[in-house]
């Protein structure tokens, strides 16, 4: 065989196998090069680095997390309920009607002298009906979260199937679908939420004792209006986060490679506009909460005894000359938690939409 | 260009009216899914009397057809009669829409002024003391309820200072009720007139006015300010819908008699009529008002595209 002076077969003319022995080995100091020195980074931790260097939405996240401990473990150490009479010694003590905050009753007064035990006080004070007023805040507080975030969890649901599949399919089926998003959109929503609650409350029945029943047909209206209503601007942020990502040459690869549609749409195009969603999902809550707070105004939020921060408020302004305390604090609450989730989403929006940043 | 706007204009006037349909036949349907109906009271009126009663209104016809007559009243002015105290419901709107209005329109141009002012001011002294302190309001009111805000006002400026009267029909005080409701809209206007006001003082063309020596004042008003008008043009006209939601709330705490607190009675008494002529005519004039926004936009950026 012919073989040159390196022993490597001889090349034919037209050849292009490489000659090993023209390169020269790479020195470590070379290869130390190629190193990669800092930890690698993903999307997600960069964003939450940014996040978490702003102080403002640092603020906003440990103020939702000492309220969200808060409804969580006042109500294992209060020993009252939110519709809870209080009773002294086992007998109703009627006395205790519209204690302002930190003051016993006569007879809560008498029995501590008696037994020498000492009660728990009442923080915030208790209402006309002798219920202490701290814990029904507090479950105030967990009802008005509560339907915040579920509300926030139909729209995003209802809005991601609709613009997912709306923005993916494109031409005449985006058209006809887009047309009544435009259509729904311009429809008064609060009219239109106000108008089914007050048919809802008549027309839906429910067994006493099922879980449905015990949340209340007001709680359920209020969720069946927002997954009417408010899916339409989620479902066009979506659609238009879609059309812009479904352009891109990754989404043409995994086609040619014979990716079905709902693959695409799982694992390509929503992974890559999930800050958009968590964003809105975000500022969507505190937008619920006050949608809730309305419908307490007009007499359509939750059902009586269970309060809503809403309700509460609403209801403190017929006392509102002595009783001024009763509106401020389930007011306070309602600032409190709408200011640190826009602040938040705000924040996040910074961090993980580089695009609108400046 | 013009037959495409004159396309767009057609385009946008159909869709409002299809809105404007499609109102009206959720309004009727879902309040005609109210079990019970008008002439159901305490006391049992004898069947001869409910039928008799049924053929006079109308209301023993199958429901499209009383839909259609319905209709066929409200494009005539007929809003029918309230429920609860037999007037003449166009009556009532037409006493007391003008309130609203006059309220609503105050409320908005408030909210306007003073939220361009405040946020062309934070944007122009950005970082400094003025900046933050707008922010910070602008912040803390995007956060706070009407009803809380005009409770407040109410407890504070009318009962417990006395230094504005309380509402009276016949001398009426706008002042806190405007206040209570171009709070959160005067809010919004001044972050977001932020925000495009930076943006415009970021462009090229401002670069280029500055360059050849235009002064602050005018590169300001002529440039930045006209520019960063856009986006708050496009708020403006949703938040009327916001601003008669809202006035419903703001109404009844101050007792204004406008139509807001009018539809809430009526949603309190369960005045099915009432109700169903209200929703129609304030969706219909947020409709409208919508419509006008988006043509009046469309005419005064002329860099928008008809499609």
């Amino acid at each position: 065989m012919n073989t040159n002076e390196n022993k490597m077969p001889k090349k034919s003319l037209l050849s292009a196998q490489i000659d090993l022995s023209k390169f020269e080995k790479a020195t470590d100091e070379e290869k130390a090069q190629q190193d990669v020195m800092s930890e690698s980074t993903t999307f997600f931790r960069d964003g939450m680095k940014r996040l978490f260097r702003n102080p403002l939405a640092v603020m906003s996240i440990a103020l939702l997390g000492v309220i969200l401990v808060l409804i969580i473990v006042a109500p294992m150490i209060i020993p009252y309920g939110y519709e809870e009479i209080i009773k002294v010694d086992g007998k109703r003590d009627r006395g205790a009607q519209n204690l302002a905050p930190f003051e016993y009753s006569e007879l809560e007064q008498q029995y501590m002298e008696k037994t020498g035990e000492k009660l728990f006080p009442h923080i915030l004070g208790t209402d006309e009906l002798c219920r202490d007023y701290f814990v029904r805040v507090i479950y105030g507080t967990r009802v008005s979260l509560t339907i915040g975030l579920f509300a926030s969890i139909i729209v995003l649901i209802i809005g991601l199937i609709y613009g997912s599949i709306s923005g993916y399919l494109g031409g005449k089926a985006d058209l006809v679908m887009m047309r009544i998003v435009d259509i729904i959109y311009s429809l008064p929503d609060m009219l239109i939420i106000i108008l089914l609650s007050v048919v809802l409350n008549e027309r839906l029945v429910f067994k006493p004792g099922t879980l449905l029943a015990n949340l209340g047909t007001n709680m359920i209206s209020i969720f069946i209006v927002f997954g009417l209503l408010y899916w339409v601007s989620m479902a066009r942020l979506i659609r238009g986060q879609i059309l812009s990502i479904k352009e891109n040459e990754y989404v043409l690869a995994a086609r040619s490679i014979g990716a079905k549609p709902a693959r695409i749409i799982r694992k390509h195009i929503i992974p890559n506009c999930l800050s958009v969603i968590i964003i809105s999902v975000a500022l969507q809550i505190p937008s619920a909460i006050f949608t809730e707070s309305y419908l307490s105004f007009v007499g359509l939020g939750v059902k009586a005894p269970m309060p809503s921060l809403g309700s509460l408020a609403n209801a403190a302004r017929d006392g509102i000359m002595s009783y001024p305390h009763k509106l401020i604090f389930p007011a306070i609450m309602i600032c409190v938690i709408v200011l640190s989730l826009n602040l938040l989403g705000d924040g996040l929006r910074d961090a993980f939409d580089p695009k609108l940043k400046r | 260009m013009d037959s495409k706007l004159a396309m767009y204009v057609l385009k946008r006037i159909l869709l409002a009216i299809v809105t404007i349909l499609i109102i009206c036949a959720i309004t009727f349907f879902t309040m005609h899914a109210v079990p019970g109906g008008p002439f159901n009271s305490e006391k049992a009126l004898d069947p001869l009397t409910i039928q008799a009663l049924n053929e006079r209104y109308g209301l023993d016809k199958p429901l499209p057809v009383q839909f259609f007559n319905w209709m066929k009243g409200l494009v005539q002015g007929d809003f029918g009669v309230s429920l609860k105290n037999g007037r003449e419901i166009s009556a009532i709107i037409g006493e007391s829409f003008p309130i609203s209005a006059k309220l609503g329109l105050m409320a908005m141009g408030v909210a306007l002024l003073l939220g361009i002012v405040f946020g062309s001011l934070a944007a122009l002294m950005r970082n400094k003391l003025p900046d933050r302190v707008i922010v910070f309001f602008s912040t803390l009111f995007t956060a706070v309820p009407s009803f809380v805000l005009a409770t407040l006002l109410l407890l504070v400026f009318c009962i417990k200072l006395q230094w504005i009267p309380v509402w009276d029909a016949n001398n009426p005080s706008y002042i806190l009720p405007v206040i209570a409701l171009a709070a959160y809209p005067m809010a919004y206007i001044t972050r977001l007139s932020k925000t495009s006001m930076l943006d415009a003082l970021g462009q090229d063309y401002i670069r280029t006015a500055r360059s050849k020596g235009v002064s602050r004042t005018k590169m300001i008003f002529k440039h930045a300010l006209r520019n960063s008008m856009i986006p708050v043009i496009t708020y403006a006209g949703p938040q009327i819908a916001y601003i008669i939601t809202g006035s419903m709330v703001v109404e009844t705490i101050f007792t204004v008699g406008g139509i807001g607190s009018k539809f809430i009675t009526a949603i309190n008494d369960r005045d099915y009529t009432m109700i169903m002529a209200t929703t129609v005519f304030l969706a219909t004039i947020m409709v409208i008002a919508n419509l006008i926004c988006d043509l009046l936009y469309k005419a005064v950026d002329p860099r928008i595209k008809f499609d």
